[in-house]
C-alpha cells in the first residue's frame, strides 16, 4: 500500500525537475576550440561520464550525486555516469590528486578511449586548494592528466556542475 | 575511583590540557591501560603520536571521564596496545607511517597510510627521514584452502564514491575473507595544519570529511576554545546545534535512500534524494552554503540566521515531517527489500563494544554511546532527545537507527527553532585573552557527527598558530567491523553492507 501511495503521488504531483541555466558564452567558446569536429560528430549529444575521486574530502561527491536527483535529472541531457573508464567519454575528476592516487588516476585516463575529455571538479582539483604544497598531494588534476574544463567551487553546487557539463556538451556537439 | 582517574593519578599531570586530564605515565601504567582495554574496562578513543611521545585517549566502560595518557618514547618505541587490543592495530600502523614511532611486539607491522609514494618517510617527524625507496608489494592477510580465489576491487570504484581497495578471498560466491586497504586519499592534513594559523587549520579540519564538515569544524572549534578558555555566546551554541542536526538529517536521508538503492530499490533513493536536496537548499538559504562548510568557527558561528533563513528551515522541517512517514512505511512494508537487509551483515554486539564503534554502526549492535549524552555539550545540555538502540546488528537495524535519528533530529531542530537566544554569534576574541599568549595550551573535544564520534586534539603554538593537531574519524573503529560482518556473505551483499556502514575514506586517510 505505501508503494501505491508513493507512486500515485509521484504521478499526480507534477515534475520537480528544473530547467537548466543558460550557458556561459565565454566558457562555450573556450571549450569549442579544444574539440575537433570529427569528435563532435561521433559523440552527438550524448556523453558518458566516469567519476574519479583522486583525493577529495567527499564534498564534491555529494554534489555530483545530487545531479541525479529529480531536481537536476542529469540523464535528460544525454549525460550519464558509467561504471568503467572504458565506457567513458569524460573523466570527472575531484580532489587534490594525492600521491597515493596519482597512478590510479593515470591508469584510469589511459583506460579511457579517445576522444576523451577531463573535467576537473572543485577547487582542490583546480590547483590543490587547501591541500596544495604538502608532501601528500601532486596539486591539481593537470599535474597528472591534461584538463579540458575546470568547474570551480568548494564544492561546486549541482547547478554549477550542470552548467559546466552542458557547456562541454554544446561544444562537443556543434561544429 | 574510575579506571581512567586511577591511571591519570599515577602519572605526572599536564595542566595545559583541557578539559580532559592528560598525564605522562611510565610503561608499566601504559601496559596496564592496554590490559584494561583488552578486558573491556576502558574504551579506546584515540591513539596518535608526535616525535618522541605517544598519546592514548580513553573513556571508561560506562562512557564517563575521558582521559589521555602520554608515554615518552625517546628511543622511538612504545609497548604495543594493538597486541592486547585489536582496535589499536591500524592506529599504531598509522603512527609508524606518519611519526615513525614503532610499537614493540605489534601484531601487524605492514605500512598503512604510507604507500611509499610521498618521497619521504614519517612526514610528521621533525627530524625527517629518507624516502623509503620503492614499495614492496602489499601483503594481504592470508586465506588458505581449496578452491579459493581473490577479487581485487578499487581504488577506483564503479560508482561515485571515494577511493579504497577491497581484497576479497571467496569460495565461489561466498566471502571467506575481506581486507580493506586504505590511505589513497591521504592528503597530509595534520602536517598542513601543524604551524598553520588557527583559521587555516580550521578550514583544513572542515575538509577532513566533506559529509561531516559541521561535526569536524565543531570539534576543532571546541578544542581551540577549550585551549584558550573561551566560551562562545548562547546564540553560537544554538546555531551550531541547528547546523549539526541539519547535517545529520541530510546525511541520514541520503543514506536511507542509498542503502535501499544498493538493494535495487531505486524508488526510495528517488524520494529521499528529493528530501535531501530540499534540506541542502534550505541550509544554503539559512547559512549560505549547502553543506555548511566553514560556518562553525573557533569562538562561535561565522554566520547568523536571519528571519528568511529561519523560515526556510521551518518550511523544510515541515516538508520532511509530511513526506518521511510514508517512506518509512514504504520500507517497513516492502518485504522483498527487507529480504535483502534483514540478517545481512550482522555485527555482534560484543564486537561493536570492543571496538567502541560509534554512530549507527554501534547503536544497531546494542552500543548506546552518544557523545551528545555521554559527554554533553551545548546546546544539547538543554534539549530533550532519545538515542535509539537496536540489537540485531544487521543492515536493517542500521537503517532503522537512521530512520529513528531522522525523527530525533527533527525534534531537536524544532526545539531549537522554538527558542532562539539573542545576542552575538561569536565570542569576542579579546574576552578569553586571545591567542597571543596561548603557546602550549592544549584542547580536546569529542563531537557526535552523523557517523559517530569525531575526536580533535590540538596544541597551540605562538602567534595564534596551531603547533600540532590530531583528528580521529569514527570510521577507524567501524571499517574493521565491515570486514568481519561480510564473512560468509555472498559477494553481491558487500555493496549493501558497505553502504549500510558508509564509512569515511577521507576522514580516515586525512
Amino acid at each position: 500500500m505505501p508503494m501505491f501511495t508513493v507512486l500515485l503521488e509521484s504521478l499526480t504531483g507534477g515534475p520537480l525537475t528544473e530547467p537548466a541555466a543558460p550557458l556561459d558564452d565565454a566558457r562555450l567558446a573556450a571549450l569549442a576550440t579544444r574539440l575537433d569536429a570529427a569528435a563532435r560528430r561521433r559523440l552527438g549529444r550524448s556523453l558518458a561520464l566516469r567519476h574519479v575521486d583522486a583525493g577529495s574530502c567527499n564534498g564534491c561527491e555529494l554534489e555530483i550525486h545530487a545531479l541525479s536527483n529529480a531536481f537536476y535529472d542529469l540523464e535528460r541531457f544525454g549525460l550519464r555516469f558509467v561504471a568503467s573508464p572504458r565506457h567513458a567519454d569524460v573523466l570527472f575528476v575531484t580532489g587534490a590528486v594525492t600521491r597515493n592516487m596519482r597512478e590510479a588516476l593515470e591508469r584510469t585516463y589511459n583506460a579511457t578511449p579517445s576522444p576523451k575529455w577531463v573535467v576537473a571538479v572543485g577547487d582542490c582539483a583546480f590547483d590543490g586548494g587547501f591541500f596544495a604544497g604538502g608532501y601528500a598531494c601532486a596539486g591539481g588534476v593537470d599535474a597528472a592528466v591534461p584538463v579540458d574544463l575546470h568547474i570551480r567551487g568548494c564544492p561546486p553546487d549541482p547547478a554549477a556542475l550542470l552548467e559546466g557539463l552542458l557547456a562541454l556538451m554544446e561544444s562537443s556537439a556543434s561544429p | 575511583m574510575s579506571v581512567t582517574a586511577g591511571l591519570i593519578a599515577r602519572g605526572a599531570r599536564v595542566e595545559a590540557c583541557r578539559p580532559w586530564p592528560r598525564s605522562i605515565v611510565d610503561a608499566v601504567v601504559w601496559r596496564e591501560a592496554a590490559g584494561h582495554l583488552a578486558r573491556g574496562a576502558l574504551i579506546l578513543t584515540g591513539l596518535w603520536g608526535e616525535p618522541g611521545r605517544i598519546h592514548l585517549a580513553l573513556i571508561n566502560a560506562d562512557y564517563s571521564q575521558p582521559a589521555i595518557l602520554t608515554l615518552d618514547c625517546p628511543d622511538g618505541r612504545f609497548p604495543s596496545v594493538g597486541q592486547r587490543h585489536a582496535p589499536a592495530i591500524r592506529l599504531e600502523r598509522a603512527v609508524a607511517d606518519i611519526v615513525g614511532l614503532v610499537a614493540d611486539d605489534a601484531p601487524d607491522t605492514r605500512p598503512w597510510l604510507d604507500h611509499r609514494r610521498w618521497g619521504l618517510a614519517h612526514p610528521q617527524n621533525g627530524s625527517g627521514g629518507d624516502a623509503a625507496g620503492p614499495a614492496a608489494p602489499y601483503r594481504f592477510l592470508a586465506a588458505e584452502g581449496d578452491s579459493l580465489h581473490q577479487i581485487a576491487v578499487g581504488p577506483v570504484h564503479a560508482g561515485v564514491i571515494e577511493p579504497g581497495h577491497f581484497r576479497f578471498t571467496a569460495n565461489g560466491e561466498t566471502i571467506v575473507r575481506l581486507e580493506a586497504r586504505l590511505g589513497y586519499v591521504h592528503r597530509g592534513l595534520e602536517s598542513l595544519a601543524a604551524g598553520a594559523a588557527v583559521e587555516r587549520a580550521a578550514a583544513l579540519a572542515a575538509r577532513a570529511s566533506g559529509d561531516s564538515t559541521v561535526a569536524y569544524s565543531l570539534a576543532f572549534a571546541r578544542a581551540v576554545e577549550a585551549a584558550l578558555g573561551v566560551e562562545p555566546p548562547p546564540r553560537a551554541h544554538w546555531l551550531r546545534g541547528l547546523m549539526a542536526e541539519f547535517e545529520r538529517l541530510a546525511n541520514h536521508l541520503g543514506d536511507i535512500g542509498a542503502v535501499c538503492n544498493d538493494a535495487a530499490f531505486v524508488l526510495m533513493l528517488a524520494h529521499t534524494g528529493v528530501l535531501r536536496e530540499r534540506v541542502l537548499r534550505a541550509c544554503a538559504v539559512a547559512f549560505g552554503h549547502r553543506l555548511m562548510m566553514d560556518r562553525v568557527v573557533p569562538g562561535g558561528a561565522a554566520v547568523d540566521l536571519d528571519p528568511a533563513g529561519a523560515a526556510a528551515l521551518r518550511a523544510v522541517v515541515g516538508e520532511v515531517r509530511r513526506r518521511f512517514p510514508v517512506l518509512v512505511a514504504l520500507y517497513d512494508e516492502t518485504t522483498s527489500l527487507q529480504d535483502r537487509t534483514v540478517g545481512t551483515g550482522r555485527v555482534a554486539p560484543a564486537l561493536a563494544r570492543a571496538f567502541g564503534a560509534g554512530g549507527f554502526v554501534g547503536r544497531a549492535s546494542g552500543r548506546a554511546f552518544d557523545t551528545r549524552r555521554a559527554l554533553p555539550y551545548r546546546p544539547y545540555t538543554m534539549l530533550e532527545f532519545e538515542t535509539p538502540v537496536r540489537e540485531a546488528g544487521d543492515v536493517d537495524a542500521r537503517l532503522w537507527i537512521r530512520i529513528e535519528e531522522v525523527r530525533e533530529s527533527l525534534n531537536l531542530i524544532e526545539q531549537l527553532l522554538a527558542d532562539p537566544p539573542t545576542g552575538p554569534c561569536r565570542a569576542d576574541p579579546a574576552a578569553g585573552g586571545g591567542t597571543g599568549d596561548a603557546k602550549g595550551a592544549e584542547g580536546v573535544a569529542l563531537v557526535e557527527g552523523f557517523r559517530g564520534d569525531v575526536l580533535v586534539w590540538l596544541r597551540l603554538g605562538a602567534d595564534g598558530r596551531v603547533d600540532r593537531c590530531h583528528l580521529r574519524d569514527p570510521s577507524w573503529f567501524q571499517w574493521p567491523l565491515l570486514e568481519v560482518c561480510v564473512e560468509g556473505a555472498i559477494v553481491a551483499d558487500f555493496p549493501l553492507c558497505n553502504k549500510s556502514f558508509n564509512c569515511s575514506y577521507a576522514g580516515h586517510d586525512l
